[in-house]
Parts: structure tokens; sequence; C-alpha cells
């Protein structure tokens, strides 16, 4: 058993006037691949951002630690500067800042991944050409009028020049068509073997997994944890659907404390 | 080169840049206020034609019968005309080689970067302080090609270039223009004169930069341009100041003629301190298929009122204003130009963005007037404005008089702020907030950025970082 990387334990999150996780346990261990499976509104992408440190969302109770820091109360940039990184279900467009630049000025400011200009054009086209990405996206800014695929594509490009030990992929698989979706999938191969990262790929589409060794499932319905098992209940889901971990809904619909979900798991 | 920029926001910034001053001793400084006596005096320092002087007096009545306060725009009721030196001389003569320049002088320009960039990338150099121009020079191959760029004094004491200063001096924008233009006229020292013979392209830019040492003092310097027939001219001016308590006044004139089928682009980056009420007036002619193009950065001063115009008095010629105004904490700044086509297909563009913040007012206001004769002339205003928070504040005051019914104009204008959203998304990289939001509002200027040279365009970078900084609560 790999040692503990990130312990959200018990928590509880929403934003100012909703209650929207509930008593929440996860736990990854270092390297290790996890999968979060959940029907829409499941609260799976506010746990994401919320183990990210987005203020949009308040910590009620319980907490986040990560490689045996307790991260609840810090910010976003912190967290990321620590080894957390977010890929965005919809990345931001930040007009007039060029991506290159971008990449260049988020890489400088960790002491582990400075390096000269000419190394780092070197690794920056390497990788670009790894995810089939046009160099000349590089000049364009930041986001600015790519399309979906490209988007992620610019993500993978991040996590891979950061090299976090833990990467959360928020839907990385949705709008992708068939070419995009293998050369991201190759991306994230290729995070698990040159960094090593742990992973928690947020998704209820099951193609993305098809390449990628998973060592824990979770299963989200209504801001609750209701199952976790090994990679073969992505099978199960796949085959079924999530109906089965959604019975007893009603018992937890209006219970912000929420105990009710427990019998599921 | 995105990637020079982008260090200049990682990069600590020395505050001490434009915020040091250097100490007055046995400098010349003239009385307070404004009289005849002094007006002679200036003149008389500067050994001028007689026609100078009765100009100087007659803008000084014209001065004194104008009301003070405009009633529109922000107030200047902060500026005691009966307390400002109008002239204020540091104790050195014109200097061609830095080394002439006095050291504690010559550290100031230094400190701006003004010798650097002159060896780097200039064509010419022009540094004025306080009152008057303490060093000028210029390459000697672009003086073999004619290229005049002096003084208007010195101008004015060589019997070939006296009759042209005379025949320009003046008369795009009279002293009767408005109160603070006669002022200007009155008092008016140092400053710039270039002439650019037909058919001569300059190969790098030519810079006059203008810094205001002397506290509660005026600078009123003259920029008067000539780009003849089918030349090819960037000028490019900066100003600073140090901070001080008392009002500072800067009432500069520039007066620009580009005649046919010549192109001028003038680059301005103001970094006033914040105790400057800035009242310059800024104008070109243009000719037949001639082209101006104006950059103006402000992020300077207590109360700026900045219209640079242009008179498009030839067909076809083209005109685009490019500018960003950025006003912080007690500033209140009403920028913009204007935009006067009397040419048949003239065109005009002009883009401008302001960023507010801590209760920083930007106003925008321009002026298009299409004359009758101006067919399918077509002009397009677009006005962007970046609110940082909720006490700042940004107006838009577009002018249009259309009087010919084949033109075409366009205006558009968009207020907006920095997303939560996209500073979280630059956060869970690793930026910072004060460093996201700073990101955002450089890609946000970007566009005026890099309009500018190089060091220019740092130096906006840096100022923008300067502002941010403790922007986050």
């Amino acid at each position: 058993m790999a040692s503990t990387l990130l312990n959200v334990s018990a928590l509880s999150a929403g934003t100012e006037d909703k209650p929207i996780l509930h008593d929440v346990d996860l736990v990854v261990g270092e390297g290790e691949c996890h999968v979060l499976m959940g029907p829409n509104g499941a609260g799976k992408s506010t746990l994401g951002h919320v183990v990210m440190g987005d203020p949009a969302y308040r910590v009620t109770s319980g907490s986040i630690s990560f490689a045996g820091e307790d991260v609840t109360e810090l910010s976003a940039d912190k967290r990321s500067l620590a080894g957390i990184f977010l890929s965005y279900q919809a990345p931001v467009e930040v007009p007039g800042v060029p991506l290159y630049s971008f990449l260049r000025t988020i890489c400088q400011m960790r002491p582990e991944l400075k390096t000269t200009a000419r190394k780092f054009r070197q690794r920056v086209g390497e990788i670009a050409d790894q995810l089939e990405l046009d160099q000349s996206f590089l000049m364009r800014e930041l986001n600015v009028g790519f399309s979906g695929g490209e988007k992620k594509k610019i993500e993978m490009l991040q996590l891979l020049l950061l090299q976090p030990r833990l990467a959360i992929l928020d839907e990385t698989d949705s709008g992708l068509d068939v070419d995009a979706l293998g050369i991201v999938s190759r991306g994230i191969e290729a995070y698990r073997e040159q960094v090593g990262g742990a992973l928690i790929v947020i998704t209820h589409n099951t193609r993305i997994l098809e390449r990628l060794t998973v060592d824990r499932t979770h299963v989200m319905v209504k801001g609750h944890m209701v199952a976790e098992g090994p990679a073969e209940l992505i099978g199960e889901i796949d085959a079924n659907g999530f109906e089965r971990f959604e019975r007893g809904d009603e018992r937890c619909d209006d219970c912000p404390g929420c105990p009710a979900a427990g019998d599921a798991r | 080169m995105s990637e020079e920029r982008k260090r200049t926001q990682v990069a600590d910034v020395d505050r001490s840049l434009y915020d040091f001053t250097k100490p007055e001793e046995g400098y010349e400084r003239y009385d307070d206020g404004l009289t005849p006596e002094i007006v002679r005096a200036i003149s008389e320092k500067k050994d001028e034609p007689e026609w100078m002087l009765e100009m100087r007096l007659a803008a000084l009545e014209t001065y004194h019968a104008r009301e003070m306060a405009p009633n529109w725009g922000p107030s200047i009721s902060g500026l005691d005309l009966d307390h400002i030196s109008t002239y204020v001389s540091p104790k050195t003569k014109q200097a061609k080689s830095w080394d002439d320049v006095p050291e504690d002088i010559k550290d100031t320009f230094e400190r701006l970067g003004i010798p650097e960039a002159e060896r780097e990338s200039l064509a010419g150099v022009g540094a004025q302080y306080d009152s008057e121009i303490v060093y000028h020079n210029m390459r000697e191959d672009v003086a073999k090609q004619g290229v005049i760029y002096t003084t208007i004094e010195d101008a004015l004491h060589d019997p070939q270039w006296e009759p042209v200063v005379h025949q320009y001096f003046g008369t795009l924008i009279p002293p009767t223009d408005h109160k603070f233009a006669a002022l200007h006229y009155a008092v008016w020292s140092g400053g710039s004169f270039v002439y650019v013979p037909a058919g001569v392209t300059l190969p790098y830019p030519l810079q006059s930069y203008f810094r205001l040492n002397a506290a509660g003092a005026g600078q009123f310097e003259h920029t008067l341009i000539i780009v003849e027939p089918g030349a090819d001219l960037h000028f490019i001016e900066g100003c600073s100041a140090p901070k001080y308590y008392e009002a500072n006044l800067h009432a500069g004139a520039v007066e620009l003629f580009v005649k046919d089928g010549a192109r001028l682009r003038y680059s301005t980056i103001e970094n006033w301190s914040k105790n400057m009420y800035n009242l310059n007036t800024k104008r070109a002619t243009i000719g037949a298929d001639a082209k101006m193009e104006w950059v103006s950065g402000s992020f300077g001063s207590h109360v700026s009122y900045l219209y640079p115009t242009t008179v498009m008095a030839g067909d076809r010629s083209s005109c685009e204003f490019t500018g960003i105004t950025f006003a912080g904490a007690t500033q209140d700044l009403d920028t913009g130009c204007k935009v006067i086509m009397n040419g048949a297909d003239t065109t005009a563009s002009v883009s401008t963005k302001s960023i507010s913040k801590d209760g920083g007012v930007n106003t925008f206001r321009s002026s298009v007037v299409i004359g009758r004769r101006a067919d399918r002339a077509r002009c397009s205003v677009s006005c962007q404005s970046l609110m940082l928070d909720d006490i700042s504040r940004s107006d838009t005051i577009p002018a249009m008089d259309v009087r010919n019914a084949t033109a075409q104009v366009g205006h558009e204008a968009t207020i907006g702020r920095i997303s939560d959203d996209t500073v979280l998304y630059l956060m869970s990289r690793g930026c910072s907030e004060e460093e996201a939001r700073t990101l955002v509002v450089n890609g946000f200027a970007n566009p005026v950025s890099k309009e500018l040279p190089m060091e220019y365009a740092v130096e906006m970078n840096n100022l923008i970082k300067l502002e941010m900084e403790g922007a986050i609560g």
C-alpha cells in the first residue's frame, strides 16, 4: 500500500447558501490512480474544486490533508505549489497573455522546475509534439479562441510541464472527438510514466479509462460518497448505470449533515 | 520577445525608479506667479527674436483674460498658479555627451534608462530636466541625411531654421486655443524641434525625455515636428517626476506637421507623479496619403486633460490612435482623442483601454468630426474599460459629428471586471492572487504595449506591476 498523499476526511462543503458535499471521505495513495464517478450534479467537480482550494466553496466541516500537511485553509496557489493540479472542465480564456510566457512564468515560480530559457523551450516543444499541438499555438493568447479539444491539450501540456504529485482531471474527456481523446489519454499515460504522480479522474464516461490502470473507483451521488471499490466497479457501472447507488435518495435530500447515505456504502 | 516582457512581471520592481529627487541647490528659479517681467526674463535669457517675445506677451494677456476653471472635466481647483514656478533651470549648459551632464542629473537619466536606450535602439535623444534641455544628441548617419533634431531655442538661433520655426510655431495650436495653451506660449521652455527632409526614413526612433525634478514647478516644453513629403519618423516621448506634496503643472504643447505621403508615429509613456496637473495639448495636421499613428500610455498625474488631435486635411490619409490610461487612488484622468476628417477616403481608427482601481476615475472622451468634403470617410472608435473594484469609476463620452452621408462610423464600448474564475484558474497554476490579477491586467493592456518600442513596453508592464502591488486587501 502506497503512503497516503491526499486525505479528504469527513468533508462537508458548499456555496454560501447551498451545501453540496456531505461528509465525504477520500484517500489517495502516492502514485495511485483513482476514478471518481457519478451522475450529473453528484458533486464530483465540486470535490475537485474544493481540493484545489476554490474560494467559491466554503468548507463547513472536515479536513483535507496533502502529503501530511493540513491544506484545508491554504489558498489555491499554495496548494498548486505544493503539488496539486486541477485540469479544468472548461479552461478559462485569458486575453492578452501569451501561452508560452505564461507556461514559463508558472514553471519559473517553482524552484524544482527552474531552468534556462533554451532548455525550457526544448521541453515545451517536446510536449507539444507529443500532444500533437501545433507550436504556433504557443504564441497565441492563453486559451483564447481555442476549440474544446485544444483547450484540453493545453491543460495536458501544463500537467506535463508542472509535474504535480496529484492531478485531478475534471471531465477532461468531455467534448473530445475520438482522435483528441486518444491524444489526451496518451498525455495522461505519459504523466503516469514520466512523473509517477497520483491521479483522480472525474468522469461519467469510461472510455478515457480504457488505457489506464485504475487502483480504486469511487461513486458519488448527491454530494455523498456512496460506494468505493476496485477497478472492476467501473465495468459494473458501465453495464448498469448509477441506479443502484441512487436508492435512498429521498432520505438525504434535505439533510445538510446527512448520515443517511451510509447504508449504501 | 514575449518572454522578455513576461520576465518583467516576475522580477521585482525598484520603487525608487521614479520616486527620487535631487537637490535644487544653485539652480536658477524664477519667482512664483506670472508677470510680464518673468516672461521678459525668460525671453531675455534665451536671447529670443523679437517676434517670440511679442508672442509670449500677447499669450500672457490671453491667459489672464480667460476664465480659470472649465465647466467640464476633473477639478483643477488644487492648482494655484500664483505658487507655481514657471521657470527652473539647472545650472548647466546643454551637452552633447553624457559625460558633460552634471552628475546628479546624469544619474537621474541613467536610472530612467535613457543613455542605455540611446546606445541600443535610438537615432537621437533629447533630455529635459525641469525647464531646460540638458542633453541633445543624434547619430551622425541620421544627421547626414539632413535630419534636424534640436531644441527650439537652438533652432531660433540658427539663421536657416529661425524662419521655419517662425512659420510653423503656434499655428496648429494657437495661443488663443484655451487658457493653458496661452499659459504655455507665455512661458514655454525646452522641448524639441525635429525636421525630417522629404523622402527620408529614419531607421530608429528619436526620443525626448522630460523630467520634472523641482517641487511646485511647471514644465512647459514645446515640441515642433515637421515631416516632409514621403518621409517617415517614429518619435518617442517619455515623462516622469518624483512625488511632492505641492502641486506641479505640466502644460506642454506638441505641434506635428505631417506632409503628403509622410508617416509619423508618436509614442508617449507618461508617468508623472500623482501631484501633477497634466494639462497638455497635442495636435497633428496630416496631408494627402499621410499616416499618423499615436500610441499613448497615461499612468501618472493627479489630473489629466489630454486629447491628442489629428486634423486629416488631405485625401486618403489615415490615423490610428491606440491609448491606455491607468487611474489609481487620487487620480482623475480625462483622456481620449479628437479626429477631424476633412479629406475624402480618409480612415481613422481609435482604440483605447482604461483601467481603474482604488477609487481612480477614468473618463474616455473622444470627438470625431467628419466634414462635408470627407466622402467615403471611415472611422471606428472602440474603448474597453477594466474596473478592478467597486469604488472606482469609468465613463465613456464619445461624440460624433458626421456631416457627410457617405461616411461610415462605428463605436463600441465595453466595461468589464476581472472574473473570479480567471483568478482561480491562474492561482490553480501557482500564481498568487496578486500575480494573477497583474497577469490579467497586463493581458488587457497587451494590445497597447505591443505597439510600443521594447523598452517602453517593459516600462509599461513595470508600471502596471507597481500599480497592482498591494492591490489585494
